[in-house]
């Protein structure tokens, strides 16, 4: 048999990731609400330092998947989760997992900017306060690193012991974003990050995220299809709780291998 | 994806302007394909008339080029096709320009009929032949673009190593006339145009016809061996 693949560009193999470069690990997860099942066996590895969507219809379980990253569903009483998810090798659903400590290091930005009731400034250093730092030049530093990773830094210098809802939108997404990173998390969860925005703003945070991918596994769900195309590097497509198709961007969106795909990205009825 | 579903878009406005795109593609190729077989022919039957007809007609094809490439970047900007309806798109902007190209060999094979009209030409089988399988192959390259024939798109790929043996025939065949008889060297140099022209469409179809390949299975085959792409048979 001719080895077709030699045809075309090589893509990312998802199958053969090593361990040092894959970021988390979902290993066959089911998700009950109740006596609803809303995720069916669900399987993946996500490559480090890369973004990876989540597409699907609404209701698909795009964003219960990536809620159940990092223990957001804990919180829904009703909520049972079977299966596994590593993140470098050790399940963080085990007992001995601390919640709070895994949340600092898969960070998660939602669809609405919710910056809390404070200036800029104390909006960014907010988790290294938790933490207990107070020291002053420590604060000072994360907070410029942290907004300058967001791509926000230039825009708020000025101004950063402002309240933080005299910012745009847009800008307070990214202020999200800068909070969201200034505790050094490995993965950041972001869910339909620009839904709220506007084109300008939505480019601006896409522009974000590809830079954010340097120094972060990003993870996205997003509605917008042309947002997944432009920034991810891998896309998993759900239908119905399950994982229909998952590969390289780029394969995704030129030559999808299941129909159902095809049709949902072709915006054709199944 | 043996089926492109193209009546199956939750917005039935591209669906038509899909199919509208796709049926000029078709129109384009019937037109062509005229002109193809009445080139071919006035020069078989030293037709003046029809020799010009078809260079008049060539503006049409060149007409449906631009109108075809205006629709598909129209398409592009409004509707950012994915998937297949992407590889359709590049599809029908790869094959209206490789049509187009055959449209000028055919306009070139008419002018050579009328420089040659009334001169004594060596008549040649050789490139009677290879012009009935290059109209053969070119309707057949149309056939598997519009039914998303990959067996026949393959068929017509192959194809093409009979014209090019047939074109070198040819070559040997007028290289005699022209060492019997040197005055004959600038008809003949006419006759070797034409049949390097009918050789080059046998080229374009079989560039469609890896268009056609890469729509129905995704697989880039441009520069494929014949042994890969005809691993694809179904």
């Amino acid at each position: 048999m001719i080895d077709l693949s030699n045809l075309n560009a090589k893509t990312n193999d998802l199958n053969t990731l090593t361990p040092e470069n894959t970021a988390l690990e979902i290993k066959n997860l089911d998700l009950f609400y109740g006596d609803k099942q809303a995720l069916h066996n669900v399987s993946m590895k996500i490559p480090k330092g890369k973004v990876t969507a989540f597409i699907g219809p609404s209701g698909c379980g795009k964003s219960t998947l990536l809620r159940c990253i990092n223990r957001m569903n804990d919180l829904v009483e009703i909520c049972r989760v079977d299966g596994n998810i590593e993140l470098q090798g050790i399940n963080i659903y085990d007992k001995s997992v601390d919640v709070a400590s895994l949340r600092r290091r898969i960070g998660m930005v939602f669809q609405r900017p919710n910056p809390f009731p404070k200036s800029i400034y104390e909006n960014v250093v907010y988790g290294l306060r938790l933490q207990g730092i107070n020291d002053r030049r420590t604060l000072d530093e994360a907070c410029e690193t942290s907004l300058r990773g967001a791509a926000l830094w230039n825009e708020v210098k000025d101004r950063l012991h402002d309240n933080a809802f005299g910012l745009s939108g847009g800008q307070q997404q990214r202020l999200v974003i800068a909070r969201a990173i200034a505790i050094g998390p490995e993965v950041l969860l972001l869910d339909e990050p620009t839904s709220a925005l506007d084109p300008i703003s939505t480019l601006t945070v896409e522009e974000l995220i590809t830079e954010l991918k340097k120094k972060f596994t990003v993870v996205i769900v997003t509605h917008n299809m042309q947002q997944a195309a432009r920034v991810s590097d891998q896309t998993a497509f759900m239908y119905m709780g399950k994982l229909i198709e998952y590969s390289d961007t780029n394969t995704l969106f030129t030559s999808p291998k299941q129909k159902q795909t095809e049709d949902y990205i072709t915006g054709r009825y199944g | 994806m043996e089926n492109l579903n193209l009546n199956r878009h939750i917005s039935g406005q591209f669906n038509t302007e899909l199919e509208s795109v796709r049926n000029q593609v078709m129109q384009m190729g019937g037109l062509i394909e005229q002109q193809l077989i009445d080139a071919l022919t006035a020069m078989a039957d030293n037709d003046l008339e029809l020799a010009r007809e078809v260079i008049v007609k060539d503006n049409e094809v060149n007409q449906f080029e631009t109108r075809v490439d205006q629709e598909c970047s129209r398409i592009i900007a409004k509707r950012q096709p994915a998937a297949s309806d992407l590889r359709l798109i590049l599809t029908i902007m790869k094959t209206v320009t490789e049509l187009e190209r055959v449209g000028d060999s055919v306009a070139a094979i008419a002018k050579m009929a009328i420089e040659n009209h009334g001169k004594k030409v060596p008549s040649l089988i050789g490139l009677e032949n290879m012009g009935q399988i290059v109209i053969k192959m070119l309707h057949n390259s149309l056939d598997s673009f519009t039914r998303l024939d990959l067996n026949t798109a393959i068929a017509v790929h192959n194809e093409d190593k009979k014209v090019n043996r047939q074109y070198e025939s040819i070559l040997r065949e007028l290289m005699t006339f022209m060492m019997e008889d040197p005055r004959s060297v600038p008809f003949v140099l006419n006759v070797l145009a034409s049949a390097r022209a009918i050789e080059r469409i046998g080229d374009r179809c079989q560039n469609i016809c890896e268009q056609v390949v890469y729509l129905v299975k995704g697989i880039d085959v441009r520069h494929a061996t014949e042994e890969e792409i005809n691993s694809l048979i179904e």
